[in-house]
C-alpha cells in the first residue's frame, strides 16, 4: 500500500495529530525527537506515518541532538522538523542559535507544558513565548506562529514549514497541552489547495567561490550539501561566503544585522492577525487557546451592550508592534489575556500604553484558560 | 618554469592562505592522512561531507577542505552527521574532531551512533588537553597533570576512547599516533569503505599546551614517547591493566560485519509500506 502524503478529508482529530499531518503535507521527509509529555503524539503519528511517504522519525539519545540531526537533514537538502516541549527546548536552545547563525529552513513545535523545570507536563501554559525570542544567547530575530485549534494545529505547521523555506530561518509553532490535545473537526484539502515552498538553491554548476550563500536581507540561496557547492557552513562569525572571519568587528555587525533583518525586513509577510475589533472602546487581546475564551467573553459583552473587540497574534514574533499601536490608537481600553503571568503583556503594553489604558488578566490559576466569566468581569469593570 | 605544487593542494579550499595549527601540531600530519586515504581510494572530496565540532582539531576540514563542511556547535558534530547521512545516504560523511568535543561534551553521541552503527568516519584526535583554549584538564589528561584548571594535577582516572567506543557497538575501531601515519592513512581508507559506524582514535601531539604542561616537552619528544609507548594487541593482551596504564595500544582494534543503521532503515520503510520498495 502507498500511502498518500496529503490525507484530504474530513476528520475529528487531535491538535497534535493535525500537526504531524501538516508537516507530511508540507513536505517534510525527516524528522528526529525524544519523547515528552505533551507532545509526544506528533512523533508517534510521525513515526507511523512518514515511512509510508519515503521519510522517517528518529528516536535521538536527546532533544540536543535532535535539533542538531535536524539542521544536518536540512542542509542536506531535506525539509525537516523537530518536536518537544519547554524541557526539550531549554536543551535545543544553543543549537537553535546554530540554526538561525547558518541560516537553516526547519520548524520547532514547542508543545508548551506548565511551570518552569519539569513543571507539570500535562497541563498547558503559555511559559515559554519569550524563551522562543530570547532563549538562546546573542542578538537575533525568530519567526513563531500561536496555533488556536487542531485545525490550526495543521494549517500552522504548513505556514511554518513555507516560512522556514522562505526566509531560511528555524520557525516555531507554538502550541501548548490544551491545544495540542484538543479534539475538533479538522478538514484536510486536497494537495492542490496546499501551498508548499522549498528554499532558493544556486545554480547548479555555479563556481563554488563565487556563491554568496549566506546574509542577505532578502535571503541567500542555500547552498545545500551533495550538490557541488562547496559550502562552509561555519556559525562562527562568517561573511556572506561562509568565510569565517573573526578579527574584524564590522563583520560581525554585519553577521548580526543581516540575519535579523533578514526578518524585520519582511515582517509584514510574515506577521498574521485576526482583528475583530472596529469602533470598540474596549479591546482584548491574547493569542493562542486563550483567544478562544476573549472571542466567547467578547460577543457576550457585546450582547450586554459593551464596545469589546478582539485582536488575536497569529504571529507573535517578529512582534506585531505596528499591529499593536494601529489598535490601541482606536481603543479606549486594552486587556490582555495570557496563560501565563504576563509573558507578552510588557512588549503589548510598550506600544499600546502610548495610546490607550492597558491592564492584564492573568487566569484565576496558571494551566487554567481564563473563564469567559471572568473575563467578562474584567470587561465590566474597566468599562466603568 | 611551472610553479611547484603539493599534490595534494586541490583539496585544500582556495580561500585558505596559511595554517592556524600551532608549531609541532599534530593535526596537520592528520589532516594529510586523511587527503592521502581520499586520494589513494581514486575518490574525489566531493564524495564527502565533512562535520567538525570546537576545538584545534575541528579546523582540519574547516575550512582547509574544498568540499561541503558543517562547522558544528561542541561536542554535537555526530548528531549533524547524522541528519546529513539520512538525508544524503550516497554520500561518505566524516566527523574530524578532538577528545574534548566528541568524548567529553559530546561523549553521550559518540556512544549512542556507535550502538545504531550508522555508516560514517569518525576521526578523533586525542591530544588529551584542552588546547584551544589554554591548555585545560581533559577527560584524557592522565592522572597527576598540572593543568591550567588543575594546578594540583588532575585527580580524576581518563577514559579510553577506544575501548569505549568498541563497548558501544561500532563496527570500526582503530587506534594510532601521529607517529604512525602510513598505518594511519590505511586504516582511514579502510574506514571509508566500512558500511557502518567507523571510528579512528589519533593521539596527536599538542606540544604547546601539553608537551610544556607535562614536561614531556617538544614535538620530537612527544612523537618519540608515543612510539614508545604504542603495543600492538597481541602484546597487550600479555600484559596487566596496571603494566597498560600508560601504554597506547594501537592497531585495526575491530572490524566486523553488523547490521548498518540505513540499511535498517531502509526494510522499515519498505514494511511501513507494506513489502513494496
Amino acid at each position: 500500500m502507498n500511502a498518500n502524503r496529503v490525507l484530504t478529508g474530513r476528520y475529528f482529530m487531535m491538535g497534535n495529530v493535525a500537526c504531524a499531518e501538516g508537516a507530511i503535507a508540507a513536505g517534510c521527509e525527516f524528522t528526529a525527537g525524544y519523547p515528552i509529555t505533551p507532545a509526544t503524539e506528533v512523533a508517534n503519528r510521525l513515526a507511523e506515518r512518514l515511512p509510508q511517504v519515503g521519510g522517517a522519525f528518529f528516536q535521538m539519545e536527546d532533544e540536543i541532538s535532535a535539533i542538531a540531526a535536524v539542521i544536518g537533514a536540512s542542509w542536506a537538502g531535506r525539509k525537516a522538523m523537530t518536536v518537544t516541549s519547554g524541557p526539550g527546548i531549554s536543551l535545543m536552545l544553543e543549537n537553535i542559535g546554530f540554526a538561525i547563525g547558518v541560516e537553516t529552513p526547519c520548524v520547532i513545535v514547542n508543545v508548551q507544558r506548565g511551570a518552569p523545570t519539569t513543571g507539570m507536563p500535562t497541563v498547558g501554559v503559555q511559559g515559554d513565548m519569550v524563551q522562543a525570542k530570547r532563549g538562546s544567547h546573542g542578538d537575533y530575530e525568530i519567526i513563531a506562529l500561536c496555533p488556536s485549534s487542531p485545525q490550526e494545529m495543521f494549517d500552522h505547521t504548513v505556514i511554518a514549514f513555507n516560512y522556514a523555506e522562505r526566509y531560511r530561518t528555524p520557525v516555531f509553532v507554538l502550541s501548548d497541552a490544551f491545544v495540542g490535545h484538543m479534539r475538533e473537526e479538522v478538514i484536510i484539502p486536497g494537495p492542490e489547495k496546499i501551498k508548499t515552498e522549498y528554499r532558493k538553491i544556486p545554480e547548479p554548476g555555479t563556481d563554488p567561490q563565487k556563491i554568496r550563500g549566506f546574509l542577505d536581507e532578502d535571503v541567500a540561496p542555500m547552498p545545500i550539501f551533495g550538490k557541488g557547492f562547496k559550502a562552509h557552513v561555519t556559525s562562527s562569525c562568517h561573511d556572506e561566503y561562509g568565510k569565517r572571519n573573526l578579527i574584524d568587528i564590522s563583520a560581525l555587525d554585519n553577521f548580526i544585522r543581516k540575519l535579523s533583518n533578514k526578518i524585520l525586513k519582511h515582517k509584514e509577510e510574515i506577521i498574521l492577525v485576526e482583528r475583530d475589533y472596529e469602533g470598540a472602546e474596549i479591546v482584548l487581546v491574547s493569542y493562542g487557546g486563550v483567544a478562544r475564551a476573549a472571542a466567547m467573553a467578547a460577543a457576550q459583552a457585546r450582547k450586554e451592550g459593551i464596545s469589546v473587540g478582539t485582536l488575536r497574534l497569529i504571529t507573535v514574533w517578529p512582534f506585531p508592534e505596528e499591529e499593536i499601536a494601529k489598535m490601541a490608537k482606536k481603543a479606549k481600553q486594552v486587556i490582555v489575556l495570557e496563560n501565563n503571568l504576563g509573558q507578552l503583556y510588557p512588549y503589548i503594553k510598550a506600544e499600546a500604553a502610548h495610546f490607550s489604558e492597558v491592564s492584564f488578566l492573568p487566569p484565576r490559576l496558571v494551566g487554567e484558560i481564563q473563564d469567559p466569566e471572568d473575563i467578562l468581569s474584567k470587561i465590566r469593570e474597566v468599562a466603568k | 618554469m611551472n610553479e611547484l605544487v603539493h599534490p595534494y593542494h586541490r583539496f585544500i579550499r582556495p580561500s585558505v592562505t596559511q595554517t592556524t595549527f600551532c608549531p609541532g601540531c599534530g593535526d596537520g600530519t592528520v589532516a594529510q592522512c586523511i587527503l592521502r586515504a581520499i586520494d589513494g581510494l581514486g575518490m574525489d572530496i566531493d564524495d564527502f561531507v565533512f562535520v567538525s565540532g570546537i576545538g584545534c582539531a575541528a579546523w582540519i576540514p574547516s575550512p582547509f577542505f574544498n568540499a561541503d563542511v558543517l562547522h558544528t556547535t561542541h561536542g554535537r558534530p555526530i548528531a549533524f552527521a547524522f541528519g546529513i547521512k539520512m538525508g544524503l545516504p550516497e554520500k561518505k560523511v566524516m566527523v574530524v574532531s578532538g577528545d574534548g568535543d566528541l568524548v567529553a561534551i559530546g561523549g553521550n553521541h559518540l556512544i549512542q551512533n556507535a550502538r545504531r552503527n550508522v555508516e560514517m568516519t569518525v576521526i578523533c584526535l586525542n591530544n588529551g588537553i584542552y588546547g584551544m583554549t589554554g591548555g585545560q584538564a581533559a577527560p584524557t589528561t592522565p592522572m597527576g597533570i598540572q593543568t591550567t584548571t588543575t594546578p594540583y594535577g588532575t585527580f580524576e582516572n581518563t577514559f579510553n576512547i577506544s575501548r569505549l567506543v568498541i563497548a558501544a557497538g561500532a563496527s570500526f575501531v582503530a587506534c594510532w599516533t601521529a607517529a604512525h601515519p602510513r598505518q594511519l592513512t590505511n586504516s582511514i581508507k579502510k574506514a571509508i569503505q566500512k558500511k557502518g559506524f567507523a571510528f579512528i582514535e589519533v593521539f596527536s601531539q599538542c606540544p604547546i599546551q601539553f608537551g610544556r604542561k607535562t614536561g614531556v616537552g617538544s614535538a620530537v619528544k612527544m612523537l618519540e614517547d608515543y612510539k614508545k609507548r604504542s603495543i600492538s594487541p597481541k602484546e597487550a593482551a600479555k600484559l596487566s591493566e596496571e603494566e597498560l596504564k600508560d601504554k597506547i595500544v594501537v592497531g585495526e582494534l575491530v572490524d566486523m560485519e553488523k547490521p548498518e543503521m540505513l540499511e535498517e532503515v531502509k526494510k522499515m520503510k519498505k514494511k511501513a509500506r507494506g513489502g513494496v520498495e
